[in-house]
């Protein structure tokens, strides 16, 4: 265990003698397979003798492979005996043909040697470190230095900085570390109140009360949440062609809730991957399942709905493992990984356990949880309660269930049922939902059909469509199958003339006779043209369905009013995870080469055995693959999750590859304290966040200095080991939040539907009928997390710095630095409607041209005596430029503001300001 | 490599400082980026250089023109012509054709529809070209056809996304996005990868010139002809250039005054990414303001300036890679025949939709060669996937003549960068079902590009999820067949 370790240590070590000496001479030590052999083995061997390929019937992927027969008959490592090694003589051969690798270079001599001492020395292999467990009893070095160490972080960093000769940076003035922190852990900067109160605390727990303080702030879960949202891919569209609206945004306010309210990371994942299935799940538990309702779907005319339900699948399968286990599953899609360990049966193993949830690629993401907001849910629970009230006993109906299942069950019993057309449970090829909220059925065509499920038709005696057409055809009811038995056919006329432009809102209501039957039914109703040979004959709306005698004609109209005003409050649907019932299971079956036309072997759910965590025989749900992961045995997740957040605050991942700890992972810069804070996350902490964020952000690394020396740059130019605090440009989010905040236009209203502020023009030509629908203004300086995000058209100023369009899992955003990003903040309407009102507050201060006042709200610290200089000078040279230029004066500023020349000159400045490389950098 | 070195190279690839600054410029031109280097003094011998801004061997074409019939156009009615599929017009499809095919609209049992236009020879080599397209056939001896492409996706969206990224799910960065990754532009003061649209906006969205997982440098910028032409570029009324010149002077200034103080070689970084805008918005306007060229041109294109049309991307397109412009993609939204409502089928719309681009792009390859920029620029045509030689069945009573989707057969072409001239490649059957002779995949056709490109697809390399991606995935032939 102490070995490897100690190798990456020592090749850490060695990274920084440039020379690249080699540190371990042949023959001189015990090999080890981890440190010596495998790194030789991936680059060189595995790509034609691993998880893709076993050429000769040779694999290097698991120890018994490596070790079997070839398709010669004679195994190609002998343990102990490098020279009759099949192996070694091949890396020798002197025919080109032969000789390994492969019509490639050689070998260089002193990596054969390696290979030879291994195997002569027994060829033994060794798990991948990330596949052992951490150690429960790693102690933090003793690593010490004056005045600077706050808890144990410090020691382990200290220990490598000191191995490297590098000192750690001072702390950071108090205005840089509360401005820092406060960015870290809700997104926004402190006001300059909260930065006068702390500039005045001189307690010594001062930095301390204001951790708590941002902790528990609700504005905490904001600024978390976006990162969680792109390992979440979470978006307001589904994507492809059409990318019309999805209704999940209730899952993101989840995400904001879960990490305000500090839920344990073990809780946060099972209701995620399982809330569902946990027993008697809530609102709040069915709500974390859309995490995985969150995969593309394709709506476009003539897709195959199963082929997409598929592809949603097997993404949920390599999303789950980026996530907890930054394991390159979705490498096993189509052959055994070709570097690590698992098997290409081990994937459809565990898509097994997705592949038995109810939805399917449908338009309105049927299952979905349907939830009343705010007001409206005590308006149906008042409601409810007047029920109770004005009923008989006979038909109160059950009060224990979700609200919008009471609902529906009241309005079942007393009423006509009445069903929402784009509700369907299955179509034939050729029906559509209405761009863009899909509220009703179009692109009907000559016997076409839709069929819903478990229809109550006892009593019913009549129906009632709500349709539109230029064009006259019918419409049949039949059950069971499109050419079931028959109970209603009837004539639809055309309900407006082809000539008239609103033909398709002609919305008109036609009743038919239905043919009594007997309890629920698989209902179908099947389109036929007329004379009209058209390719879109109808529109559906919706249709009721009419009982002999309803319930609710035992009562006065008053009831019926009630039940009116009831069906009249909107719910809010949320696409969620729910399982078939056992008759329903779905067959789960290996893919050849991951083509879903090509099943293999059947496979049951099953985890990956390349973790040492006893399983469960029993039949396994995705509740057991939750529990799995959060195994106190799972070496993986602890260390995925911490890895996650340190790189939130300090730019790197101690593992750089957050999404990759395979064998094919960048090695650890603190492979130690990696471990120890795994450990520490899952037993003192027990999986709770906010300790966990606390312990680092408590640190003396943290709150280092971000000032940078050339001795530090020559020595550690990426700040691999922290001898400062990282400098880094904000992210999407935090820029734009930040300059709402600092011109005061932030409206800091929390939760609730994505909200569109508005689009440069031009880029929101969306097709498909689908628009950008613009906010009430106070909407449109929220915070940017809220903003409607469009998979096909992102919001641009979001992606210009480097924000993600959510279609697949994003662990981390890369940080780039371009001219787009200069036009973006230069040009920008929403950072020219900051400069103005940010100029009006510079203008109405009392200092001196107001830049000074303007400053330090940007950056909340006095300014420099040479940088006022320099911005005075420009200052003067604007205010000219606007005492001569009055039109352009008036062009710049808003109509309703007095145009002075010394407030189109402060715009300039504070435009100015908020480019600043310091305002974008914490 | 021993495994020190190996993690000393793999530490320095993955997202260094230098890394990015050598390897994220490239998306906005790589000379800014010289001086840069070395006024920080992060030049270092020991950096590798990765997929760098060089191609691997000699390359014949220095920019690509990639013009996209989105909705994909009807290759029997335009290139593939087929007078067996005329004689069985109108019969039903036999069984065997149908067998193990997925479609999106066919249903039942479709019949064969032949060509709804006629066809001729012409030039030396002798291609057959439809009627709909009078200027393009007189060309038809600068253009190798590739008569057999063959894709995997028969949805658009999927289709198109496959067609730019080599993989039918979102996620993956485009073509354009991997030549400038892996050569840079030529032109600091300009996007490497440009996008220009006429019609809607395709199927798949942005998402067909997005960068993937590549760094957001280098996905393609859309240029527009009306509006800001790139986003952002324009300044604020009542701000000047002058002005804005001024105000980036002052950024400049104070962060350099914080580069003082704080060390961070960032700051550099960031200040010349403001004289790049600066520049950017001086540059980009003159290139996309087509009314200073001459009559003729307009006249030979078909263009109007200050208009939306495909003639006017036509012309953008020359005066980019004139620039230096690495990629050039134009979007034409307007190719979806299936004949399911007046004028929407392979007659009349077809014919419009081809009336559209006959002119221009014929104009397009005439200016090219004029000014001798073919030889190093490889335009490329076509669309997502190709048509079905059976007549559409939704509207079955009315007859407008509409041809369903089809991934097995279609016609794309090439020409310029070092593709052979006046050639066909590839052939159908007599139905034009299906390839019998040549057949090219779109990893084919990618590989092919790239190789004109100077760049071999298995080397063009980024490491993602742990292992190395690739524009062809693990797939891809170059077609030899077709290099000069």
């Amino acid at each position: 265990m102490m070995k490897w370790r100690f190798w990456i240590f020592l090749s850490l070590l060695s990274l920084t003698m440039l020379g690249g000496c080699l540190l371990l001479r042949v023959g001189q030590d015990k090999l080890s397979y981890n440190r010596d052999i495998r790194p030789i083995l991936n680059r060189n061997c595995l790509s034609c003798h691993g998880g893709v390929k076993q050429s000769g019937g040779f694999s290097l992927l698991f120890p018994e492979e490596a070790l079997a027969k070839t398709e010669s008959g004679q195994p190609a490592i002998i343990p102990g005996d490098a020279r009759n090694s099949e192996l070694v003589r091949r890396l020798h051969h002197h025919d080109l043909e032969l000789r390994m690798p492969y019509q490639a270079e050689p070998l260089p001599p002193d990596e054969i040697a390696l290979i030879e001492t291994w195997i002569d020395q027994g060829a033994q292999f060794e798990t991948h470190w990330a596949y052992v467990p951490p150690r429960a009893d790693i102690q933090p070095p003793k690593a010490q230095l004056a005045d600077w160490n706050q808890n144990e972080v410090d020691a382990f960093i200290l220990a490598k900085l000191q191995a490297l000769d590098l000192t750690p940076n001072p702390e950071a003035d108090k205005a840089a570390l509360l401005r820092r922190l406060s960015l870290d852990l809700i997104g926004l900067p402190p006001t300059p109140a909260e930065m006068e109160a702390f500039l005045a605390d001189s307690s010594e727990d001062a930095y301390e009360q204001q951790v708590d303080r941002l902790l528990t702030s609700p504005q905490f879960g904001e600024k978390w949440a976006s990162h969680w949202l792109d390992l979440a891919r979470y978006a307001d569209s589904k994507g492809y062609e059409k990318d019309l609206y999805r209704s999940i945004w209730k899952y993101r306010d989840w995400v904001i809730q879960a990490w305000n309210e500090d839920m344990p990371f073990d809780q946060f994942t099972t209701e995620q991957l399982a809330g569902d299935l946990l027993p008697h799940p809530t609102e709040s538990q069915y709500l974390a399942t859309a995490f995985h309702r969150n995969t593309t779907a394709n709506d476009e005319g003539g897709t195959n709905n199963e082929e997409f339900r598929n592809a949603a699948i097997i993404e949920r399968v390599g999303t789950t493992f980026e996530v907890w286990q930054a394991t390159t599953m979705a490498c096993v899609q189509c052959h055994s990984h070709p570097y690590d360990p698992i098997r290409h049966e081990e994937f459809y193993e565990v898509m097994a356990f997705f592949n038995n949830t109810e939805d399917r690629d449908l338009y309105r993401e049927t299952p979905n949880l349907w939830t009343y907001e705010g007001e409206k849910r005590e308006q149906v629970e008042e409601l409810l309660a007047w029920f109770d009230e004005h009923l008989q006993p006979e038909d109160h109906i059950q009060r224990d269930t979700f609200l919008a299942v009471q609902v529906k069950s009241l309005r079942d019993q007393l009423d006509d049922p009445h069903i929402e057309a784009e509700f369907f449970a299955e179509s034939s090829r050729f029906i559509e939902l209405t761009p863009p909220r899909q509220k009703s059925l179009f692109q009907i065509q000559d016997t076409s059909w839709v069929r819903y499920e478990e229809v109550d038709l006892s009593e019913i005696e009549a129906v009632t469509y709500r349709y539109s057409s230029p064009f006259s055809g019918f419409i049949e009811m039949r059950l069971g199958s499109p050419h079931g038995p028959l109970v209603s056919r009837v004539q639809v006329p055309a309900s407006a003339s082809i000539n008239d432009k609103k033909r398709w809102e002609s919305w008109t209501d036609l009743r038919a006779e239905v043919k009594t039957t007997e309890g629920k039914q698989n209902l179908f109703l099947v389109f036929h043209q007329d004379q009209h040979q058209e390719q879109e004959l109808l529109r559906l709306d919706w249709f009721r369905l009419h009982k002999r005698a309803p319930r609710v004609d035992q009562y006065g109209p008053e009831i019926q009013q009630q039940l009116d005003s009831l069906a009249r409050i909107e719910a809010v649907p949320t696409p969620i995870m729910r399982d078939l019932p056992p008759h329903k299971r779905r067959k789960n079956y290996l893919f050849e080469r991951g083509n879903w036309l090509a099943h293999g072997p059947e496979v049951r759910p099953g985890l990956p055995d390349h973790l040492p965590i006893e399983q469960p025989q029993d039949s396994l749900s995705r509740h057991d693959l939750a529990n799995w992961l959060v195994h106190p045995d799972n070496p993986l997740t602890a260390r995925v999750f911490v890895n996650r957040i340190w790189e939130q605050l300090f730019g790197n991942g101690i593992i750089e590859t957050v999404e990759d700890f395979g064998t094919q992972a960048a090695e650890p810069s603190h492979p130690e304290l990696l471990d120890w804070l795994a450990v520490e996350f899952q037993t003192t902490d027990q999986w709770h966040i906010k300790a966990l964020i606390k312990r680092l952000v408590m640190s003396a690394t943290y709150r280092q200095a971000s000032t940078v020396s050339e001795a530090q740059l020559a020595a550690d130019p990426r700040n691999v080991y922290l001898s400062r605090a990282p400098r880094l440009r904000l992210s999407a989010e935090q820029i734009r939040d930040q300059i709402l905040a600092v011109s005061e236009l932030l409206n800091p209203k929390m939760l609730g539907p994505s909200v569109s502020p508005p689009l440069p023009e031009g880029v929101g030509r969306f097709g498909f009928g689908d628009k950008w629908f613009l906010s009430d203004s106070a909407d449109h300086y929220r915070r940017s997390l809220y903003t409607y995000l469009k998979r096909t058209i992102p919001f641009p100023n979001q992606i210009t710095f480097d924000g993600t369009d959510r279609t697949v899992c994003t662990s981390r955003r890369i940080r780039t630095n371009t001219p787009l990003q200069a036009l973006a903040l230069l040009n920008d309407e929403v950072v020219k409607e900051a400069s103005i009102a940010l100029a009006k507050g510079m203008l109405a201060s009392e200092e001196q041209s107001g830049i000074a006042f303007g400053y330090y709200r940007v950056m909340l610290r006095p300014i420099t005596e040479e940088k006022l200089h320099t911005f005075q000078e420009f200052y003067q040279r604007y205010l000219l430029y606007f005492q001569q230029e009055s039109e352009e004066l008036t062009a710049l500023l808003p109509q309703e503001t007095e145009p002075s020349p010394e407030l189109g000159a402060l715009t300039l400045v504070a435009n100015s300001l908020l480019n600043l490389d310091e305002f974008l950098t914490k | 490599m021993n495994h020190h070195e190996e993690a000393l190279f793999r530490l320095g690839k993955y997202q260094s400082r230098r890394y990015f600054l050598r390897q994220c410029m490239g998306g906005l031109g790589a000379a800014a980026l010289g001086s840069l280097l070395t006024g920080a003094d992060f030049a270092s011998p020991k950096q590798p250089t990765g997929p760098g801004l060089q191609p691997h061997f000699p390359p014949t074409a220095k920019s690509v023109i990639f013009l996209h019939m989105a909705g994909a156009p009807s290759q029997l009615e335009m290139f593939d012509y087929k007078p067996v599929l005329q004689q069985y017009d109108n019969q039903p499809c036999p069984e065997s054709l149908l067998e193990g095919k997925r479609f999106a609209f066919l249903a039942g049992v479709p019949k064969m529809m032949g060509a709804q236009t006629k066809f001729a020879q012409y030039g030396q080599s002798g291609a057959w070209v439809s009627e709909y397209l009078p200027n393009l056939a007189q060309q038809v001896d600068d253009i190798c056809f590739l008569k057999a492409m063959h894709t995997d996706e028969f949805n658009h969206a999927p289709a198109q996304l496959f067609m730019h990224t080599g993989s039918p799910r979102l996620g993956r960065p485009s073509a354009g996005s991997w030549m400038v990754y892996g050569l840079g532009s030529e032109n600091d003061n300009l996007p490497g990868f440009v996008v220009l649209t006429s019609g809607n906006t395709p199927s798949a969205g942005k998402s067909v010139w997005g960068s993937g997982f590549l760094p957001s440098v280098y996905q393609g910028v859309q240029c527009r002809s009306s509006g800001d032409p790139v986003l952002y570029l324009n300044n604020p009324d009542g701000i000047s250039a002058d002005l804005r010149k001024q105000s980036i002077d002052l950024i400049n200034q104070i962060n350099q005054q914080e580069y003082q103080q704080v060390g961070d070689p960032e700051i550099l970084s960031r200040i010349s990414q403001y004289e790049l805008a600066f520049r950017m918005q001086s540059e980009v306007p003159e290139v996309m303001d087509i009314s200073e060229e001459p009559e003729w041109v307009h006249e030979m294109y078909g263009t109007h300036p200050g208009k939306i049309s495909f003639a006017n991307n036509c012309l953008l397109a020359r005066r980019l890679v004139e620039k230096g412009v690495r990629y050039v993609q134009l979007f034409d939204n307007a190719w979806d025949h299936h004949g399911t409502s007046e004028g929407s089928g392979v007659t009349k719309g077809l014919a419009r939709a081809c009336g559209n681009i006959d002119q221009p792009i014929a104009a397009l390859l005439k200016d090219l060669k004029m000014r001798g920029l073919l030889d190093e620029t490889l335009v490329v045509w076509g669309g997502e996937f190709g048509r079905t030689p059976m007549k559409e069945t939704r509207s079955s009573g009315a007859d407008y003549k509409g041809r369903d989707h089809h991934s097995d057969a279609f016609t794309m072409w090439m020409a310029g960068g070092g593709v052979k001239a006046g050639y066909t490649h590839g052939q159908t059957d007599e139905l034009g079902y299906h390839g019998i002779e040549g057949r090219v995949h779109v990893h084919d056709l990618h590989a092919t590009m790239l190789h004109t490109m100077g760049m071999d697809h298995e080397r063009l390399t980024y490491e993602f999820q742990g292992r190395s991606f690739r524009l062809t995935d693990v797939h891809g032939k170059v077609v030899k067949e077709i290099l000069r």
